[in-house]
């Protein structure tokens, strides 16, 4: 019963807690890269796009995100080799982490351009300016503040999603623990140090998207969870 | 022996989606509870109170969920504890639960504007008479989308316990897979089976937030 | 006569920034006073200290044989004894009429539900809108809004009433039937103070006018010698704006 808690056992296996690290990061940024860009495509055809179009992506918008991302990752996984095309862990686990994301950033990027008073883009058009220029000077930054904290929210869903591809044995932090467990016997100190590296990633996930929120709207930007609503909007122009 | 994917496996299925629908429901409801209790604290309680509500739902947001649930599974044996995985399980996605609703309730809350708890003021009403008649009957209304909403988060959360071994619907998924060799029948028809549980939510949260707007013109 | 509310030297400030300082102003019984001012010249926050919202760092209120102090903490017996109606009504909106009248007497003073049901009953008369007792909020106009939040303020029987500002809000048209009911009700006797924009309803309806300006009560007098004979530059500027 007297359990005495020992985490030198685990930390033995720095090395491998580091790789883990590594992998985790580098699967959660190429997943956010390539699920953003899926999510900002998406909903620009959503809108902008033919009804085709349109109901194509919300089909697709509403399978991902109404489905587990498990289940995703194993249909990726096992599914794909089926149709013949034999994809490497790491790419199967990016690919179904891209794809999830994208689906709920179409919806966030979506919500953002649609919240662009009609009466902004009416004044860039009488100001002569192209429909890339609107977007590109007037919707842009605006939208993009106005999504800033639901869209940084759904990027760490992501990051913490990234513990799911150890069921493919994808060799990210998750899977290390299971190795580094089965060898120390220190489960609880195991999960434990897992949490903890977890948990310090999140925070500097967040901290730098802070930093980014600072440089690129030159003011203090608000990351609670609630979509934000009028108030930036209005300082927008500032 | 590799088995050909059939209509008993679907059977098989459903019944591994009775237990994805039993831990979505003990998980809404033990969360819910604890939120339920912790919300209005983490909105009006002292300020220790207050901070540690935070932090306990910083850290939960902060940590996967597999995470979770494996340090329910294990820091229970830890505790000499041997319980079935059911008890992991459900402890652990109802930790999770409880984070997120208390993050929504307490959006819900603070969303109530401060005119209304001065009107309460005004007409000599006590702090818990203002939450208990004007603050929380309109809190409530307000977080009936969101929590439906979260609802879905609830099911497809569930998947992750796959990972200690509980036979769920993903579980049972996987190990159709390993006799039939058929991942795209088999994990399609789980895709499904979880979509008909959440799209449904999915609607019914959109269309009463759709009505909440409407009213509010 | 002996005033009923009495503001001894109080002063308000929000951390550096100081509202208003050394304010003193006594009313008696039965008397309306209109307080007015440019935004920003404190006289809603100086209003909303007397019933206790705003929380004063000098100086002390009296109101009704209750006093306020700076490290005054229970405010619910002088609350029972003053009313208040502000600019954005506060009705609740999950409420009927009925109910947003009769919940205060039923759970702070315990009111059976008859009774409570026969006092919103009376308040509704005296503000004309008794055939919307089991209307909802968003079914009213804001005239009639502000109306039921007079009456619901009225159904705690306080013995003095204040208004914050309560026809800004209102559309030109609607500020009327909210001013009438005001009328009535300082013909009937009450003891109000009102933060007003309405020039000519504090000139005609209030004994007293009060004008604010940078923190200090800047003049004060009867409303007919105020209005016709302001004494200092910046309330001759006001008026005449």
């Amino acid at each position: 019963m007297a359990y005495e808690m020992q985490f030198q056992p685990v930390l033995n296996y720095a090395p491998d807690l580091i790789d883990g690290t590594v992998t985790t990061l580098v699967l959660a940024s190429q997943s956010i890269a390539l699920g953003v860009i899926l999510g900002g495509l998406g909903a620009i055809g959503r809108t902008e796009g033919p009804s085709w179009l349109s109901i194509a992506i919300s089909t697709y918008v509403e399978v991902f995100r109404n489905t587990p991302l498990l289940v995703q990752l194993f249909l990726v996984f096992f599914a794909l080799p089926m149709i013949g095309l034999q994809v490497p862990v790491m790419v199967a686990a990016v690919l179904a982490m891209a794809l999830n994301l994208g689906a709920y950033a179409t919806e966030i990027i979506r919500a953002g351009i649609v919240a662009i008073p009609k009466a902004q883009i009416e004044a860039g058009l009488s100001l002569g300016l192209s429909r890339f220029q609107i977007i590109r000077h007037i919707i842009f930054i605006p939208a993009l503040m106005i999504i800033y904290p639901a869209l940084t929210s759904q990027l760490t869903l992501t990051l913490l999603g990234t513990s799911i591809a150890s069921a493919i044995s994808a060799a990210e932090l998750s899977s290390a623990a299971s190795v580094i467990e089965s060898k120390t016997f220190r489960s609880l100190e195991t999960y434990i140090t897992i949490a903890l590296i977890y948990i310090s990633l999140t925070f500097m996930f967040r901290f730098l998207y802070w930093i980014i929120g600072k440089i690129l709207f030159h003011r203090k930007v608000v990351t609670s969870k609630n979509v934000v609503e009028d108030p930036l909007l209005t300082g927008a122009g500032a | 022996m590799i088995q050909t994917f059939s209509w008993d496996h679907v059977i098989f299925l459903l019944r591994g989606a009775t237990w994805t629908l039993s831990l979505s429901i003990i998980s809404f409801l033990v969360g819910g509870a604890v939120a339920l209790l912790l919300a209005p604290l983490r909105v009006l309680g002292p300020s220790p109170v207050r901070a540690s509500i935070s932090g306990y739902v910083q850290i939960v947001q902060a940590t996967p969920l597999l995470i979770v649930v494996f340090l329910a599974f294990y820091g229970l044996s830890f505790l000499n504890i041997h319980l079935p995985p059911l008890f992991a399980a459900g402890i652990s996605l109802s930790i999770y639960s409880s984070a997120f609703l208390i993050e929504i309730w307490r959006g819900c809350i603070q969303a109530i504007g401060r005119p209304q708890w001065e009107a309460g003021d005004a007409l000599a009403l006590s702090l818990v008479q203002q939450l208990r008649y004007i603050i929380l009957p309109q809190a409530f209304r307000i977080a009936i989308p969101p929590t439906v909403g979260f609802m879905v988060q609830v099911v497809k959360n569930t998947s992750v316990v796959a990972l200690i071994g509980f036979v769920e619907l993903t579980r049972a998924g996987q190990l159709l897979n390993n006799i039939t060799f058929q991942p795209f029948a088999v994990f399609l028809t789980v895709a499904a089976i979880y979509f008909c549980v959440c799209f449904p939510l999915s609607l019914t949260s959109k269309y009463l937030s759709w009505r909440i707007n409407v009213a509010h013109r | 006569m002996s005033p009923i509310v009495e503001l001894k030297r109080i002063s308000k400030s929000y951390g550096a920034v100081k509202v208003f300082e050394g304010i003193s102003l006594s009313v008696k019984p039965g008397e309306v006073v209109a307080v007015i001012g440019r935004s920003g010249s404190g006289k809603s926050t100086m209003l909303r200290c007397i019933n206790g919202l705003e929380r004063i760092q000098g100086g002390e209120i009296h109101v009704a044989g209750h006093c306020i102090k700076p490290e005054t903490k229970n405010l619910q017996e002088l609350r029972l004894d003053v009313g208040m109606v502000f600019q954005s009504y506060a009705l609740f909106p999950h409420l009927t009429v009925r109910e947003n009248i009769t919940l205060a007497p039923r759970v702070v003073k315990k009111l059976r539900s008859e009774e409570a049901d026969a006092v919103a009953a009376s308040v509704l008369k005296s503000v004309g809108l008794i055939e919307k007792i089991d209307a909802y909020p968003d079914s009213l106009s804001g005239g009639q809004q502000q109306r039921v939040a007079i009456a619901r303020a009225l159904a705690m029987k306080p013995k003095v009433m204040l208004f914050d500002e309560v026809t800004s809000a209102l559309d030109p048209e609607l500020t009327g039937e909210v001013l009438k009911v005001m009328e009535e009700l300082a013909a009937a006797g009450m003891t109000m103070i009102l933060v007003t924009h309405e020039m000519r309803f504090a000139e005609n309806i209030a004994d007293t006018t009060v004008f604010m300006h940078k923190g200090k009560i800047w003049e004060e007098g009867a409303s007919n010698e105020l209005f016709t004979n302001p004494k200092t530059p910046e309330l001759r500027g006001f008026i005449q704006a």
